[in-house]
């Protein structure tokens, strides 16, 4: 198929598209007319029930928890795809990068930049382990937190070398921190089946100052597990394709 | 204005799957379908939205407080979460098949067995 027919059977479809999106439009009850009531239900017991003040929080690792199950394991998934698909193939081999080309000047990391993202590892390690122990409390998570505290090996490679990056975040801590945070999630779930509740029923103490960091039982708990993860899982990614770019060489020699 | 966040979603994906369709380049492509992934959200949080109401969190306002839909929030959540593992995954695809076939054009990989 040419570009031009392409993009002609592409209008087609686009055509259809929208006027059966329009058509929908119409059967929607309007912006900011959300007509429940699930959403005010929830909102209405989910302090009560959970102790959580983040409702958001509350549904993720709470109500729809089995789901969240589902979807941290996605992500799990996915970092083992990419180590699988990114592995040294047959005719590769690692080399440190060094400089091909040797009549290039190439500058070294400028100072300001080492000291700007070392002054922020720090603090964003702070951050991102405030993020995901507050599940409960504000918006924040697990999976934010996560993210967060993978930016700290980032700024770790910034401001240093790709070989600092690894001594700080070795592939066996990553995968078996990622395996804890798997885990971890998914034992939750099991305890609960152990004492004769439900998967992932709430078993622990809910507290009582809703909101507070001791409060709201498993969702804090399973908060934690998934910061591992995603922290664990994001490391492991970035790892892998820096990897590529850095280390693994075509040909035997 | 009703409908205008609907309209935005409608052309988000719209813009994003015409990225798709007439790419030339696999990096282009997956950034494309982030783009149309980006229009989920909007379309989340506006089908959860009510007008005048808080965020679902209440930590520093009554439980009675009128707020908005949180289960379309998480569920933004998990697309976020989703459309990063589904991004890593195929930008590694595209490494190899760079790797593999020299080019990152869909058109002419398209033409390549293997």
């Amino acid at each position: 198929m040419t570009p031009t027919q392409r993009r002609w059977v592409f209008l087609a479809g686009v055509a259809g598209l929208v006027a059966f999106y329009l058509w929908g439009l119409l059967g929607l009850p309007g912006f900011g007319n959300y007509p429940g009531p699930y959403g005010f239900v929830i909102n209405r017991v989910a302090v009560a029930q959970t102790n959580a003040t983040g409702v958001v929080s509350a549904v993720n690792f709470d109500y729809r928890g089995f789901d969240t199950v589902g979807e941290e394991f996605i992500l799990f998934a996915a970092a083992a795809g990419v180590a699988t698909v990114l592995r040294r193939l047959r005719g590769e081999r690692e080399r440190p990068a060094v400089d091909e080309a040797a009549d290039r000047n190439v500058p070294p990391t400028s100072g300001a930049v080492r000291m700007v993202a070392l002054l922020f590892t720090g603090p964003l390690v702070v951050v991102g382990w405030w993020l995901a122990s507050h599940a409960q409390a504000n918006p924040s998570g697990g999976f934010q937190g996560g993210v967060i505290l993978a930016t700290t090996f980032i700024l770790i490679y910034l401001s240093g070398e790709f070989l600092v990056f690894k001594r700080f975040s070795p592939v066996d801590l990553t995968d078996a921190v990622e395996a804890v945070g798997a885990a971890g999630f998914a034992a939750v779930g099991v305890s609960a089946v152990a004492m004769g509740l439900p998967y992932l029923q709430d078993f622990l103490p809910l507290g009582t100052v809703p909101g507070a960091v001791s409060s709201s039982g498993t969702i804090a708990l399973i908060s934690f597990f998934v910061g591992l993860e995603v922290a664990a899982a994001f490391t492991l990614i970035v790892g892998e394709l820096l990897e590529q770019t850095l280390l693994i060489r075509q040909g035997d020699g | 204005m009703q409908f205008f966040p609907f309209i935005v979603v409608g052309w988000i994906l719209g813009i994003g799957l015409y990225g798709i369709v007439t790419s030339r380049h696999l990096i282009h492509q997956i950034v494309c379908l982030i783009v149309v992934q980006s229009s989920t959200y909007v379309l989340l949080l506006g089908v959860g939205y009510v007008t005048g109401a808080v965020a679902p969190y209440f930590y520093d306002v009554p439980v009675r407080t009128p707020a908005v839909d949180p289960v379309v929030q998480a569920l933004a959540l998990t697309d976020v979460v989703v459309e990063a593992a589904v991004t890593a995954l195929l930008l590694s695809f595209a490494i190899q098949a760079h790797k593999r076939f020299g080019t990152l054009d869909p058109q002419e990989l398209a033409s390549l067995k293997g």
